[in-house]
Protein backbone atom coordinates (compact mmCIF):
# COMPACT_ATOMS: atom_id res chain seq x y z
CA UNK A 1 0.00 0.00 0.00
CA UNK A 2 1.47 3.24 -1.35
CA UNK A 3 2.38 6.18 1.69
CA UNK A 4 0.88 9.37 1.88
CA UNK A 5 3.10 12.98 1.79
CA UNK A 6 2.18 16.43 2.35
CA UNK A 7 3.99 17.98 -1.17
CA UNK A 8 2.29 21.19 -0.82
CA UNK A 9 1.02 23.72 1.28
CA UNK A 10 -0.39 27.66 0.79
CA UNK A 11 -1.45 30.00 3.50
CA UNK A 12 -3.59 33.15 3.28
CA UNK A 13 -3.74 34.95 6.93
CA UNK A 14 -4.25 34.79 9.82
CA UNK A 15 -5.55 38.05 10.48
CA UNK A 16 -7.96 39.69 12.97
CA UNK A 17 -10.11 40.94 10.08
CA UNK A 18 -10.21 40.25 5.73
CA UNK A 19 -12.35 42.92 4.65
CA UNK A 20 -10.31 43.73 1.57
CA UNK A 21 -11.29 39.91 0.15
CA UNK A 22 -14.34 37.76 -0.18
CA UNK A 23 -13.96 34.08 0.90
CA UNK A 24 -13.67 32.96 -2.51
CA UNK A 25 -10.83 35.31 -2.96
CA UNK A 26 -9.33 34.34 0.11
CA UNK A 27 -9.28 30.59 -0.88
CA UNK A 28 -7.96 31.20 -4.52
CA UNK A 29 -5.03 32.92 -3.17
CA UNK A 30 -3.98 30.09 -0.66
CA UNK A 31 -4.66 27.75 -3.60
CA UNK A 32 -2.40 29.40 -5.51
CA UNK A 33 0.27 29.34 -3.41
CA UNK A 34 0.10 25.76 -2.25
CA UNK A 35 0.06 24.21 -6.41
CA UNK A 36 3.40 26.64 -6.58
CA UNK A 37 4.70 24.85 -3.61
CA UNK A 38 3.64 21.44 -4.61
CA UNK A 39 6.01 22.09 -7.44
CA UNK A 40 3.54 24.21 -9.90
CA UNK A 41 0.61 21.65 -10.82
CA UNK A 42 -2.18 22.29 -12.54
CA UNK A 43 -5.40 21.70 -10.81
CA UNK A 44 -7.39 21.73 -13.83
CA UNK A 45 -5.21 18.07 -14.67
CA UNK A 46 -2.86 17.19 -12.29
CA UNK A 47 -5.71 16.62 -9.15
CA UNK A 48 -7.43 13.61 -8.81
CA UNK A 49 -10.07 14.93 -6.14
CA UNK A 50 -10.83 18.02 -3.93
CA UNK A 51 -11.62 17.38 -0.09
CA UNK A 52 -13.28 21.22 1.12
CA UNK A 53 -13.75 21.60 4.69
CA UNK A 54 -16.82 24.23 5.69
CA UNK A 55 -19.88 23.97 8.14
CA UNK A 56 -22.70 25.82 6.99
CA UNK A 57 -23.73 27.39 9.55
CA UNK A 58 -20.46 29.22 10.24
CA UNK A 59 -20.43 30.89 6.38
CA UNK A 60 -24.12 31.78 6.23
CA UNK A 61 -24.94 29.52 3.36
CA UNK A 62 -27.01 26.50 2.74
CA UNK A 63 -25.35 23.58 1.52
CA UNK A 64 -21.95 26.16 1.37
CA UNK A 65 -20.19 23.09 -0.87
CA UNK A 66 -21.75 24.32 -4.41
CA UNK A 67 -19.90 27.83 -3.62
CA UNK A 68 -16.43 26.62 -3.44
CA UNK A 69 -15.59 24.72 -6.64
CA UNK A 70 -14.21 28.26 -9.30
CA UNK A 71 -11.39 29.54 -6.99
CA UNK A 72 -9.63 26.01 -6.22
CA UNK A 73 -9.45 25.28 -9.77
CA UNK A 74 -12.06 22.37 -9.01
CA UNK A 75 -14.98 23.88 -11.37
CA UNK A 76 -16.49 20.46 -13.29
CA UNK A 77 -13.85 18.57 -11.45
CA UNK A 78 -13.71 15.87 -8.71
CA UNK A 79 -15.19 17.52 -5.68
CA UNK A 80 -16.93 17.12 -2.04
CA UNK A 81 -16.92 19.39 1.35
CA UNK A 82 -16.66 17.40 4.69
CA UNK A 83 -18.96 19.43 7.12
CA UNK A 84 -15.83 19.33 10.19
CA UNK A 85 -12.67 20.29 10.80
CA UNK A 86 -9.54 20.61 8.15
CA UNK A 87 -7.99 17.43 9.18
CA UNK A 88 -11.09 15.34 9.06
CA UNK A 89 -10.29 16.79 5.14
CA UNK A 90 -6.59 15.18 5.90
CA UNK A 91 -8.36 11.99 6.95
CA UNK A 92 -10.45 11.74 3.94
CA UNK A 93 -7.36 12.15 1.71
CA UNK A 94 -5.32 10.04 3.34
CA UNK A 95 -7.82 7.23 2.62
CA UNK A 96 -8.55 7.91 -0.65
CA UNK A 97 -5.06 7.62 -1.60
CA UNK A 98 -4.15 5.10 0.42
CA UNK A 99 -7.11 3.14 -1.80
CA UNK A 100 -4.69 2.90 -4.74
CA UNK A 101 -7.68 4.61 -6.81
CA UNK A 102 -6.09 8.57 -6.01
CA UNK A 103 -3.00 10.08 -6.88
CA UNK A 104 -3.47 13.90 -5.88
CA UNK A 105 -6.01 14.95 -3.78
CA UNK A 106 -6.62 18.88 -2.44
CA UNK A 107 -7.34 19.67 1.06
CA UNK A 108 -9.06 23.15 1.95
CA UNK A 109 -9.96 25.03 5.09
CA UNK A 110 -10.76 28.59 5.92
CA UNK A 111 -12.67 31.03 8.18
CA UNK A 112 -14.29 34.11 7.30
CA UNK A 113 -14.91 34.81 11.24
CA UNK A 114 -14.93 38.72 10.48
CA UNK A 115 -18.62 38.07 7.84
CA UNK A 116 -20.29 36.50 11.04
CA UNK A 117 -21.88 39.19 13.44
CA UNK A 118 -23.26 37.08 15.47
CA UNK A 119 -20.97 34.19 16.00
CA UNK A 120 -21.57 33.60 20.10
CA UNK A 121 -25.46 32.74 18.76
CA UNK A 122 -24.16 30.27 16.12
CA UNK A 123 -22.12 28.63 18.35
CA UNK A 124 -24.84 28.97 21.04
CA UNK A 125 -27.19 27.08 18.09
CA UNK A 126 -25.10 23.95 19.00
CA UNK A 127 -26.26 23.43 22.12
CA UNK A 128 -29.11 20.71 22.68
CA UNK A 129 -32.31 22.97 21.78
CA UNK A 130 -34.35 21.27 24.73
CA UNK A 131 -32.35 20.79 27.74
CA UNK A 132 -29.17 23.09 27.44
CA UNK A 133 -30.42 26.26 24.70
CA UNK A 134 -33.42 27.44 27.50
CA UNK A 135 -31.00 27.99 29.71
CA UNK A 136 -29.61 31.21 28.12
CA UNK A 137 -25.88 32.64 29.03
CA UNK A 138 -22.70 32.47 26.16
CA UNK A 139 -21.55 29.16 25.80
CA UNK A 140 -18.55 29.32 26.37
CA UNK A 141 -19.77 28.89 30.28
CA UNK A 142 -18.99 24.73 28.48
CA UNK A 143 -15.51 26.08 28.75
CA UNK A 144 -15.67 27.31 32.35
CA UNK A 145 -17.00 23.90 33.54
CA UNK A 146 -14.74 22.03 32.00
CA UNK A 147 -11.56 23.99 33.14
CA UNK A 148 -13.56 24.36 36.89
CA UNK A 149 -13.54 20.09 36.72
CA UNK A 150 -10.33 19.57 35.56
CA UNK A 151 -8.27 21.72 37.76
CA UNK A 152 -10.31 20.68 40.41
CA UNK A 153 -9.47 16.83 40.11
CA UNK A 154 -5.81 16.94 38.74
CA UNK A 155 -5.01 20.21 41.25
CA UNK A 156 -3.66 22.08 38.08
CA UNK A 157 -3.33 25.70 39.20
CA UNK A 158 -4.25 29.30 38.06
CA UNK A 159 -0.94 29.97 36.97
CA UNK A 160 0.38 26.78 35.29
CA UNK A 161 -2.87 27.63 32.76
CA UNK A 162 -1.80 31.17 32.36
CA UNK A 163 1.68 29.84 31.45
CA UNK A 164 0.34 28.50 28.29
CA UNK A 165 -0.60 31.69 27.45
CA UNK A 166 2.48 33.69 28.12
CA UNK A 167 4.14 31.00 26.04
CA UNK A 168 1.70 30.60 22.71
CA UNK A 169 1.86 34.47 22.87
CA UNK A 170 5.30 34.80 22.63
CA UNK A 171 6.04 31.78 20.02
CA UNK A 172 3.58 33.95 18.26
CA UNK A 173 5.60 37.01 17.62
CA UNK A 174 7.82 34.73 15.64
CA UNK A 175 5.09 33.62 13.19
CA UNK A 176 4.43 35.70 10.38
CA UNK A 177 1.03 33.96 9.71
CA UNK A 178 0.00 34.96 13.39
CA UNK A 179 -2.28 37.13 14.45
CA UNK A 180 -2.03 37.60 18.22
CA UNK A 181 1.24 37.44 18.95
CA UNK A 182 2.06 39.14 22.24
CA UNK A 183 4.48 39.70 25.08
CA UNK A 184 2.21 38.76 28.40
CA UNK A 185 3.11 38.53 31.68
CA UNK A 186 1.55 35.27 34.22
CA UNK A 187 0.00 38.57 36.35
CA UNK A 188 -1.58 40.07 33.30
CA UNK A 189 -3.66 36.84 32.28
CA UNK A 190 -4.35 36.47 36.11
CA UNK A 191 -5.74 40.04 36.00
CA UNK A 192 -7.42 39.70 32.77
CA UNK A 193 -11.51 39.34 33.08
CA UNK A 194 -13.02 36.38 34.59
CA UNK A 195 -15.14 36.01 31.88
CA UNK A 196 -16.44 31.96 32.67
CA UNK A 197 -15.32 31.22 36.25
CA UNK A 198 -12.48 30.00 36.33
CA UNK A 199 -11.15 31.12 32.96
CA UNK A 200 -9.59 34.32 32.09
CA UNK A 201 -10.46 36.38 28.57
CA UNK A 202 -6.65 36.46 28.13
CA UNK A 203 -7.24 32.48 28.28
CA UNK A 204 -9.86 32.44 25.21
CA UNK A 205 -8.36 32.44 21.77
CA UNK A 206 -10.05 35.37 19.47
CA UNK A 207 -11.38 33.97 16.30
CA UNK A 208 -9.33 35.04 13.11
CA UNK A 209 -9.29 34.70 9.33
CA UNK A 210 -7.61 32.48 6.86
CA UNK A 211 -7.46 30.09 4.71
CA UNK A 212 -5.00 26.54 4.18
CA UNK A 213 -4.92 24.39 1.17
CA UNK A 214 -2.66 21.58 0.92
CA UNK A 215 -1.47 19.37 -1.64
CA UNK A 216 -1.45 15.19 -0.83
CA UNK A 217 0.04 12.57 -3.06
CA UNK A 218 0.90 9.09 -3.08
CA UNK A 219 4.69 7.85 -2.56
CA UNK A 220 5.45 7.59 -6.40
CA UNK A 221 4.29 11.65 -6.97
CA UNK A 222 4.80 12.93 -4.06
CA UNK A 223 8.77 12.08 -5.06
CA UNK A 224 8.30 13.38 -8.14
CA UNK A 225 6.70 16.68 -7.26
CA UNK A 226 9.05 17.56 -4.06
CA UNK A 227 12.27 17.45 -2.19
CA UNK A 228 10.76 17.89 0.72
CA UNK A 229 7.56 15.25 1.41
CA UNK A 230 6.10 15.15 4.75
CA UNK A 231 4.93 12.18 5.26
CA UNK A 232 1.60 10.89 6.75
CA UNK A 233 2.23 8.68 9.04
CA UNK A 234 -1.22 8.02 11.18
CA UNK A 235 -4.76 9.68 11.82
CA UNK A 236 -6.96 8.87 14.12
CA UNK A 237 -10.26 10.47 14.64
CA UNK A 238 -12.95 10.32 17.44
CA UNK A 239 -16.36 11.76 18.41
CA UNK A 240 -17.14 10.99 22.54
CA UNK A 241 -21.12 11.80 23.72
CA UNK A 242 -22.83 15.25 22.51
CA UNK A 243 -24.64 15.01 25.72
CA UNK A 244 -23.13 17.51 28.39
CA UNK A 245 -25.18 15.64 30.94
CA UNK A 246 -23.12 12.78 30.76
CA UNK A 247 -19.69 13.44 28.86
CA UNK A 248 -16.59 13.25 30.81
CA UNK A 249 -15.88 16.70 31.89
CA UNK A 250 -11.66 16.07 32.47
CA UNK A 251 -9.93 13.74 30.80
CA UNK A 252 -10.98 15.01 26.67
CA UNK A 253 -11.27 11.00 26.23
CA UNK A 254 -12.18 11.96 22.27
CA UNK A 255 -8.48 13.09 22.29
CA UNK A 256 -7.01 9.88 24.06
CA UNK A 257 -8.64 7.50 21.56
CA UNK A 258 -8.19 9.69 18.33
CA UNK A 259 -4.11 9.60 19.22
CA UNK A 260 -4.50 5.76 20.32
CA UNK A 261 -6.05 5.05 16.62
CA UNK A 262 -2.98 7.08 15.18
CA UNK A 263 0.13 6.00 17.05
CA UNK A 264 -1.25 2.41 16.00
CA UNK A 265 -0.90 3.03 12.36
CA UNK A 266 2.73 5.35 13.29
CA UNK A 267 3.43 2.68 15.29
CA UNK A 268 4.23 4.70 18.29
CA UNK A 269 4.68 3.31 21.43
CA UNK A 270 5.89 6.01 23.62
CA UNK A 271 5.42 9.36 22.17
CA UNK A 272 7.02 11.89 24.18
CA UNK A 273 10.05 10.03 23.13
CA UNK A 274 9.58 9.41 19.61
CA UNK A 275 7.84 13.04 18.60
CA UNK A 276 9.90 15.52 18.45
CA UNK A 277 6.92 18.09 18.82
CA UNK A 278 3.51 19.41 18.76
CA UNK A 279 0.33 21.21 17.50
CA UNK A 280 -2.16 20.95 19.95
CA UNK A 281 -5.64 22.61 20.01
CA UNK A 282 -5.95 25.46 22.35
CA UNK A 283 -8.77 27.30 21.82
CA UNK A 284 -8.78 27.99 25.40
CA UNK A 285 -5.47 27.75 27.42
CA UNK A 286 -6.26 24.83 29.82
CA UNK A 287 -7.11 22.53 26.61
CA UNK A 288 -3.44 22.38 25.62
CA UNK A 289 -3.05 21.08 29.07
CA UNK A 290 -5.75 18.73 29.28
CA UNK A 291 -4.81 17.44 25.46
CA UNK A 292 -1.35 17.09 26.72
CA UNK A 293 -2.45 14.31 28.87
CA UNK A 294 -4.79 12.69 26.16
CA UNK A 295 -2.48 12.71 23.96
CA UNK A 296 -0.22 10.44 25.99
CA UNK A 297 2.56 13.09 26.46
CA UNK A 298 2.75 13.03 30.18
CA UNK A 299 0.75 11.73 32.77
CA UNK A 300 -3.03 12.80 33.81
CA UNK A 301 -2.86 15.99 36.15
CA UNK A 302 0.88 16.52 34.50
CA UNK A 303 1.14 19.05 32.45
CA UNK A 304 0.62 22.14 34.23
CA UNK A 305 3.35 21.64 36.31
CA UNK A 306 6.13 20.52 33.24
CA UNK A 307 4.22 23.61 31.11
CA UNK A 308 5.19 25.77 34.12
CA UNK A 309 8.74 24.06 34.65
CA UNK A 310 9.58 24.98 30.88
CA UNK A 311 9.27 21.37 29.13
CA UNK A 312 6.94 23.01 26.19
CA UNK A 313 8.95 25.97 25.38
CA UNK A 314 10.02 26.58 21.59
CA UNK A 315 13.58 25.74 23.63
CA UNK A 316 12.58 23.19 26.09
CA UNK A 317 12.71 19.35 25.38
CA UNK A 318 9.08 19.13 23.59
CA UNK A 319 7.79 22.14 22.17
CA UNK A 320 4.00 22.67 21.93
CA UNK A 321 2.72 24.98 19.85
CA UNK A 322 5.57 26.46 18.55
CA UNK A 323 3.17 28.35 16.21
CA UNK A 324 1.66 30.43 19.18
CA UNK A 325 -1.49 28.04 19.13
CA UNK A 326 -4.73 29.31 18.10
CA UNK A 327 -3.85 32.03 21.58
CA UNK A 328 -1.45 33.41 19.48
CA UNK A 329 -2.22 32.47 15.75
CA UNK A 330 -6.12 33.57 16.34
CA UNK A 331 -8.83 30.31 16.34
CA UNK A 332 -9.35 29.80 12.64
CA UNK A 333 -12.76 27.63 13.30
CA UNK A 334 -12.65 24.96 10.60
CA UNK A 335 -9.19 25.78 9.44
CA UNK A 336 -7.74 25.40 12.77
CA UNK A 337 -6.53 21.59 12.14
CA UNK A 338 -5.12 23.42 8.91
CA UNK A 339 -3.06 25.87 11.11
CA UNK A 340 -1.82 22.92 13.27
CA UNK A 341 -0.83 20.71 9.79
CA UNK A 342 1.01 23.77 8.21
CA UNK A 343 3.08 24.24 11.04
CA UNK A 344 4.60 20.96 11.36
CA UNK A 345 4.95 20.60 7.57
CA UNK A 346 6.86 24.15 8.26
CA UNK A 347 8.84 22.87 11.01
CA UNK A 348 9.65 19.47 9.90
CA UNK A 349 10.69 20.91 5.96
CA UNK A 350 13.33 23.33 8.24
CA UNK A 351 11.10 26.47 7.11
CA UNK A 352 10.21 27.40 10.39
CA UNK A 353 12.21 30.78 10.24
CA UNK A 354 12.85 32.29 13.71
CA UNK A 355 10.45 29.64 15.53
CA UNK A 356 12.93 26.01 13.81
CA UNK A 357 13.13 23.52 16.25
CA UNK A 358 16.45 21.61 15.46
CA UNK A 359 16.34 18.63 14.42
CA UNK A 360 12.70 17.86 13.96
CA UNK A 361 11.69 14.88 12.59
CA UNK A 362 8.40 13.97 14.00
CA UNK A 363 5.90 16.15 14.58
CA UNK A 364 1.71 15.39 15.97
CA UNK A 365 -0.96 17.68 15.26
CA UNK A 366 -4.03 18.01 17.24
CA UNK A 367 -7.30 18.92 16.50
CA UNK A 368 -10.78 19.81 18.48
CA UNK A 369 -13.93 21.05 16.75
CA UNK A 370 -14.33 23.61 19.52
CA UNK A 371 -17.22 24.06 21.98
CA UNK A 372 -19.69 22.51 22.31
CA UNK A 373 -17.85 19.32 20.51
CA UNK A 374 -16.41 16.34 21.98
CA UNK A 375 -14.50 15.62 18.44
CA UNK A 376 -10.94 14.88 17.90
CA UNK A 377 -8.15 14.44 15.19
CA UNK A 378 -4.93 13.43 15.63
CA UNK A 379 -1.80 13.07 13.16
CA UNK A 380 1.52 12.03 13.27
CA UNK A 381 4.12 13.71 10.55
CA UNK A 382 7.53 12.78 9.64
CA UNK A 383 10.04 14.09 6.77
CA UNK A 384 11.50 10.37 7.17
CA UNK A 385 9.81 7.79 5.09
CA UNK B 1 -47.98 8.21 26.45
CA UNK B 2 -51.22 7.99 23.98
CA UNK B 3 -49.60 10.06 21.66
CA UNK B 4 -46.68 7.46 21.18
CA UNK B 5 -48.68 4.68 19.86
CA UNK B 6 -49.54 5.58 16.65
CA UNK B 7 -52.65 7.79 17.08
CA UNK B 8 -54.26 10.06 14.86
CA UNK B 9 -52.70 13.52 15.34
CA UNK B 10 -55.57 16.76 14.55
CA UNK B 11 -54.08 19.81 13.78
CA UNK B 12 -56.38 21.05 17.04
CA UNK B 13 -54.07 18.53 19.16
CA UNK B 14 -51.32 20.51 18.18
CA UNK B 15 -52.64 23.98 18.57
CA UNK B 16 -53.87 23.28 21.85
CA UNK B 17 -50.48 22.20 23.19
CA UNK B 18 -50.44 17.91 23.31
CA UNK B 19 -47.69 17.37 21.26
CA UNK B 20 -44.36 18.18 23.16
CA UNK B 21 -42.29 20.86 20.68
CA UNK B 22 -39.51 23.30 21.49
CA UNK B 23 -38.89 26.25 19.64
CA UNK B 24 -35.85 28.55 19.42
CA UNK B 25 -35.16 30.96 16.57
CA UNK B 26 -31.39 31.67 15.98
CA UNK B 27 -29.95 34.99 16.08
CA UNK B 28 -27.41 34.47 12.92
CA UNK B 29 -26.60 37.56 11.15
CA UNK B 30 -23.81 37.49 8.44
CA UNK B 31 -22.26 40.50 6.72
CA UNK B 32 -19.87 39.07 3.74
CA UNK B 33 -16.93 41.11 2.45
CA UNK B 34 -17.96 41.53 -1.44
CA UNK B 35 -14.05 41.40 -2.29
CA UNK B 36 -12.10 42.98 -5.14
CA UNK B 37 -14.08 41.73 -8.02
CA UNK B 38 -17.78 42.31 -6.55
CA UNK B 39 -17.01 45.46 -4.79
CA UNK B 40 -16.24 47.25 -8.16
CA UNK B 41 -18.94 45.47 -9.90
CA UNK B 42 -21.78 47.05 -7.11
CA UNK B 43 -19.67 50.47 -7.73
CA UNK B 44 -20.10 50.36 -11.35
CA UNK B 45 -23.89 49.51 -10.85
CA UNK B 46 -24.39 52.68 -9.08
CA UNK B 47 -22.74 54.41 -11.87
CA UNK B 48 -25.30 52.87 -14.04
CA UNK B 49 -22.99 50.22 -15.49
CA UNK B 50 -22.18 46.61 -15.57
CA UNK B 51 -18.48 45.40 -15.74
CA UNK B 52 -17.11 42.50 -16.32
CA UNK B 53 -13.16 41.12 -15.93
CA UNK B 54 -11.26 39.61 -18.64
CA UNK B 55 -9.20 36.29 -19.12
CA UNK B 56 -5.89 37.25 -21.85
CA UNK B 57 -5.99 33.17 -22.08
CA UNK B 58 -9.01 32.33 -22.56
CA UNK B 59 -10.13 35.55 -24.21
CA UNK B 60 -13.42 35.61 -21.37
CA UNK B 61 -15.27 38.30 -20.75
CA UNK B 62 -16.44 37.20 -17.52
CA UNK B 63 -19.99 38.66 -15.83
CA UNK B 64 -20.43 38.42 -13.02
CA UNK B 65 -16.41 39.42 -12.64
CA UNK B 66 -14.07 37.79 -10.61
CA UNK B 67 -10.33 37.68 -9.78
CA UNK B 68 -9.61 34.62 -11.20
CA UNK B 69 -10.62 32.39 -14.60
CA UNK B 70 -11.84 29.61 -13.32
CA UNK B 71 -11.83 27.73 -16.35
CA UNK B 72 -7.50 28.54 -16.87
CA UNK B 73 -7.02 28.59 -13.06
CA UNK B 74 -4.80 32.01 -13.64
CA UNK B 75 -5.80 35.65 -12.43
CA UNK B 76 -7.76 37.63 -14.28
CA UNK B 77 -6.08 40.52 -16.11
CA UNK B 78 -8.21 42.85 -16.91
CA UNK B 79 -11.47 44.99 -16.95
CA UNK B 80 -14.68 45.28 -19.58
CA UNK B 81 -17.63 47.18 -19.23
CA UNK B 82 -20.57 44.82 -20.76
CA UNK B 83 -23.80 46.28 -22.29
CA UNK B 84 -27.14 46.65 -20.37
CA UNK B 85 -28.66 44.49 -23.65
CA UNK B 86 -28.78 40.72 -23.98
CA UNK B 87 -30.89 38.32 -24.64
CA UNK B 88 -32.86 35.66 -22.81
CA UNK B 89 -31.14 32.28 -22.10
CA UNK B 90 -33.74 30.78 -20.56
CA UNK B 91 -36.73 31.87 -18.01
CA UNK B 92 -39.85 30.75 -15.50
CA UNK B 93 -42.69 32.40 -14.58
CA UNK B 94 -43.32 32.14 -10.67
CA UNK B 95 -46.96 32.36 -9.73
CA UNK B 96 -46.01 31.51 -6.19
CA UNK B 97 -44.39 33.59 -3.32
CA UNK B 98 -41.83 32.78 -1.15
CA UNK B 99 -44.49 31.44 1.29
CA UNK B 100 -46.79 29.41 -1.58
CA UNK B 101 -49.03 31.72 -1.68
CA UNK B 102 -50.86 32.71 -5.14
CA UNK B 103 -48.99 36.02 -6.33
CA UNK B 104 -52.09 38.14 -7.91
CA UNK B 105 -49.13 39.11 -10.90
CA UNK B 106 -46.42 36.74 -11.65
CA UNK B 107 -42.72 37.26 -11.66
CA UNK B 108 -40.67 36.58 -14.49
CA UNK B 109 -37.58 35.41 -13.59
CA UNK B 110 -34.68 35.21 -16.50
CA UNK B 111 -31.12 34.32 -17.05
CA UNK B 112 -29.82 36.86 -19.25
CA UNK B 113 -26.55 36.60 -21.74
CA UNK B 114 -25.64 40.12 -21.48
CA UNK B 115 -24.07 41.81 -25.23
CA UNK B 116 -20.56 42.23 -25.21
CA UNK B 117 -19.59 39.20 -22.48
CA UNK B 118 -18.36 35.94 -23.44
CA UNK B 119 -21.06 33.11 -24.56
CA UNK B 120 -23.27 31.86 -21.57
CA UNK B 121 -22.31 34.74 -19.16
CA UNK B 122 -24.59 37.34 -17.87
CA UNK B 123 -27.04 37.94 -14.91
CA UNK B 124 -30.13 36.90 -13.25
CA UNK B 125 -32.62 39.33 -12.98
CA UNK B 126 -36.81 39.96 -13.26
CA UNK B 127 -38.70 40.62 -16.59
CA UNK B 128 -40.88 42.97 -16.57
CA UNK B 129 -43.01 45.11 -19.14
CA UNK B 130 -43.57 42.14 -21.11
CA UNK B 131 -47.55 42.14 -21.46
CA UNK B 132 -48.70 38.45 -21.55
CA UNK B 133 -46.44 36.46 -19.82
CA UNK B 134 -46.82 34.12 -22.70
CA UNK B 135 -44.97 36.63 -24.89
CA UNK B 136 -42.09 36.14 -23.27
CA UNK B 137 -39.56 33.79 -25.19
CA UNK B 138 -36.11 32.15 -24.80
CA UNK B 139 -33.90 34.65 -27.49
CA UNK B 140 -35.71 37.40 -26.81
CA UNK B 141 -33.55 40.53 -26.49
CA UNK B 142 -34.16 42.62 -23.50
CA UNK B 143 -32.13 46.17 -22.24
CA UNK B 144 -31.82 46.60 -18.00
CA UNK B 145 -34.52 49.64 -16.43
CA UNK B 146 -32.25 51.16 -14.55
CA UNK B 147 -33.56 53.02 -11.03
CA UNK B 148 -32.89 56.96 -11.11
CA UNK B 149 -28.96 57.29 -9.85
CA UNK B 150 -30.59 59.00 -6.46
CA UNK B 151 -32.09 55.63 -5.67
CA UNK B 152 -29.04 53.40 -6.31
CA UNK B 153 -27.21 51.56 -3.42
CA UNK B 154 -24.86 49.89 -5.12
CA UNK B 155 -26.78 46.26 -5.23
CA UNK B 156 -28.19 44.02 -8.03
CA UNK B 157 -31.69 45.97 -7.55
CA UNK B 158 -30.33 49.28 -8.90
CA UNK B 159 -31.13 47.64 -11.94
CA UNK B 160 -35.07 47.35 -11.50
CA UNK B 161 -35.49 44.74 -13.78
CA UNK B 162 -35.04 44.11 -17.72
CA UNK B 163 -37.67 44.48 -20.59
CA UNK B 164 -38.34 43.53 -24.02
CA UNK B 165 -36.67 44.93 -27.00
CA UNK B 166 -39.74 45.48 -29.13
CA UNK B 167 -38.26 45.95 -32.36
Amino acid sequence: MTEVAIVGVGCVGFRQITPELSYKELMYEAAVKAYEDAGGINPRKDVDVFVTCAEDYLEGFSIFDEFVPDQLGAALRHLFTVSGDGMLGLATAYMLIKTGQFDTVVVEAHSKASDILTYMDIVAFGLDPIFNRPLGGHPYYVAGMEMNRYMHDTCTTMEQCASVVVKNKKNAILNPYAAYGAGVTIDQVLCSETCFYPLKKLEISNPADGCVVMVLASENVAEKLTDKPVWVKGVGWCTETPSLETMDWTKAVYTRLAAEMAYKTAKISNPLKEIDFAEIHDLFAYKELQHMEALKLCDYGEAGKLTEQGLTALDGEFPVNPSGGLLGMGYGLEASGMQKLLEVVLQLRGEAGKRQIQDAEVGLAHTWRGIPTTTGVVAVLSNKK
Amino acid sequence: MRYYQSEAVETKDIKEGKIPTEKFRPKAKFAWSAGIAISRFLEELKNGKIIATTCSKCGRIMVPPRIYCEKCFKPADGWKYVKDTGVINTFSVSFLAADASRLKEPIVVAIINLDGASEGMGIVHRIEEYGDWREVKIGMKVKAVWKPPEERTGAITDIAYFKPIRE
